[in-house]
């Protein structure tokens, strides 16, 4: 099992979803994060004085995957969240250790 | 007695009194969401305290038989004398809703004066100076134009109140603004990013302010003859072209229009053409509306090069827009209108009592707000304690948040 930690366009969000959805993916945790990497900030303007925003609002969706789905979650996320300009973000694998659906107690694959 | 005129300042009176609340949503957008409150609240408490404050005291200050011309005595103290007869300052109304009228006027100028402390003053002290700053600054000023004052009698005009309401609150702001000292957010070090939390909010406390403003200058005329409906005319273009003036140099020099330059530049012109409402065509009035928005603007960025922290500009836009309103009163003023003629007409003598309402105005408002300001700071403390106006005035002044997400 993997842990991903999708970071994408706020405005992908709907698209990332429906393509997962149709992957079978059943199940994912939404997370407003704001953050930069080589897209910067954006400038803004009130009364004339301008401020540089640090930090660019984005969207974290965290879901579990089975291992042998790996591949086509993900090349189905990038294809949904692409657009090819700075910012489009990241996706990060983690490794899980196992597990529990709270509700019946089940463990590893199966409580997925 | 007039009943059309009494209905009709029933009216204004009403219109004005949504202006405090407007300038709560006007305010409380442009501050962060840790003090929309506190900030509403500098507002809305004003219709309460100074309210009582002008029935109790306030109003025969400003408006009682004149004393030297410097105050008014204290006659109408608790609104003895204040009936529903006609008072000798409106001839056509009943005395209290003269009174009530004025009343709203207070309520509004010193809740503007809560733009330069806001997001750091202590709500306690944020009261007393707000009472003592009506008694000794708001009264007298509107008894030295409106009550048969000195500058009444040197001849200044002050159709609405650009000398009494905009320059005398900003000069109260500019006095705040200097006391407090910046909010830590803007102090070496602190980040110095603060943006306004919620625009439309402001946008919604512009709208309405613009909406009241018609009850304000137009119920200035205090009949409901053709002077005031001039007057509402004179209001609505000012405040569009003001529009107008702040977004073409907001657009120049940022290269993006803002709606918090349209909602700003709108009521720039509305400050500059409440004392000229009365006084001057409708042409020169596009011009004092356009160049107010166009003045205000650059006037706004003066806090930063000068180091004063007026957090929701006050000074740059009721001092200064009140300041180039009044003196373009002396300009534009033309006997068709009201009966007296300016600089353009032919009257150049008319500049004198206009550059001395001006200067009476910074300076009585000044020193005496910064006298009350460090009394208030000696009494209970002005500011409120560092790690308060970190977690913001809402929860730490008033045990509310706003927004419950």
């Amino acid at each position: 099992m993997k842990k991903l930690e999708i970071i994408i366009r706020t405005s992908k969000l709907n698209s990332v979803k429906a393509a997962l959805e149709t992957l079978g993916v059943h199940g994912m945790t939404i997370i407003e994060v704001k953050g930069y990497g080589r897209q910067r900030g954006h400038k803004e303007v009130y009364r004339g004085a301008t401020l540089e925003s640090q930090f660019v609002p984005k969207t974290q969706i965290n879901i579990l995957v089975h291992d042998e789905g790996l591949k086509s979650v993900l090349d189905a996320a990038i294809a949904a969240a692409q657009t090819g300009e700075l910012g489009d973000g990241k996706i990060a694998i983690l490794p899980v250790e196992d597990v529990i659906r709270i509700r019946t107690g089940e463990r590893g694959d199966t409580a997925l | 007695m007039s009943a059309v005129d009494t209905t009709f300042i029933i009216v204004a009176s009403m219109l004005v009194m949504l202006m405090t609340p407007a300038l709560a949503y006007f305010y409380g957008g442009l501050v962060r969401s840790r003090n929309v409150l506190s900030t509403s609240m500098h507002s809305l408490s004003m219709l309460g305290l100074i309210s009582i404050l002008w029935a109790l005291a306030g109003f025969s200050i400003a408006f009682g038989p004149d004393i030297g011309g410097l105050v008014g005595d204290f006659t109408y103290t608790l609104l003895r004398g204040v009936t529903s007869e006609p008072l000798s300052n409106a001839e056509s109304i009943p005395g209290v809703l003269f009174m009530v009228f004025q009343c709203m006027f207070a309520v509004l100028t010193v809740a503007l004066v809560s733009g330069a402390y806001a997001e750091r003053i202590h709500f306690p002290a944020m009261l007393l100076f707000s009472a003592l700053w009506l008694l000794f600054v708001y009264c007298p000023m509107a008894h030295w134009v409106w009550g048969n004052g000195w500058l009444a009698n040197l001849g200044a005009l002050d159709f609405a109140g650009g000398t009494v309401v905009h320059m005398t609150s900003g000069a109260g702001a500019l006095a705040a603004a200097h006391v407090l000292g910046p909010r830590m957010d803007l102090r070496h070090g602190g980040g110095g990013l603060i943006s306004p939390h919620n625009l439309p909010m402001t946008l919604l406390g512009g709208g309405l302010l613009w909406f009241g403003w018609f009850g304000f200058n137009a119920g200035s005329a205090l009949t409901a003859g053709p002077l005031a409906a001039h007057a509402l005319v004179t209001t609505h273009m000012a405040a569009s072209a003001g529009i107008l003036g702040w977004i073409c140099v907001e657009w120049k020099y940022t290269g993006k229009p803002t709606t918090l330059g349209v909602v700003s530049g709108a009521l720039a012109g509305l400050v500059a053409i409440t004392p000229g409402a009365g006084f001057v065509g409708i042409l020169p009035a596009i011009f004092i509306g356009f160049m107010g928005g166009a003045i205000c603007y650059g006037a706004v960025l003066l806090k930063s090069r000068l180091g004063y922290d007026d957090a929701l500009d006050v000074v740059g836009i009721h001092g200064f827009g009140g300041t180039w309103g009044a003196l373009a009163t002396g300009i534009f003023a033309t006997a068709a209108v009201n009966g007296v003629d300016g600089l353009a007409y032919g009257n150049a003598a008319q500049m004198w009592p206009q550059f001395l309402s001006v200067a009476a105005a910074w300076i009585y408002g000044y020193l005496i707000s910064r006298i009350l300001l460090h009394l208030v700071d000696m009494v209970i403390g002005l500011r409120a304690k560092p790690e308060s106006e970190l977690m913001g005035l809402d929860i730490s002044e008033h045990n509310e948040r706003a927004y419950q997400i």
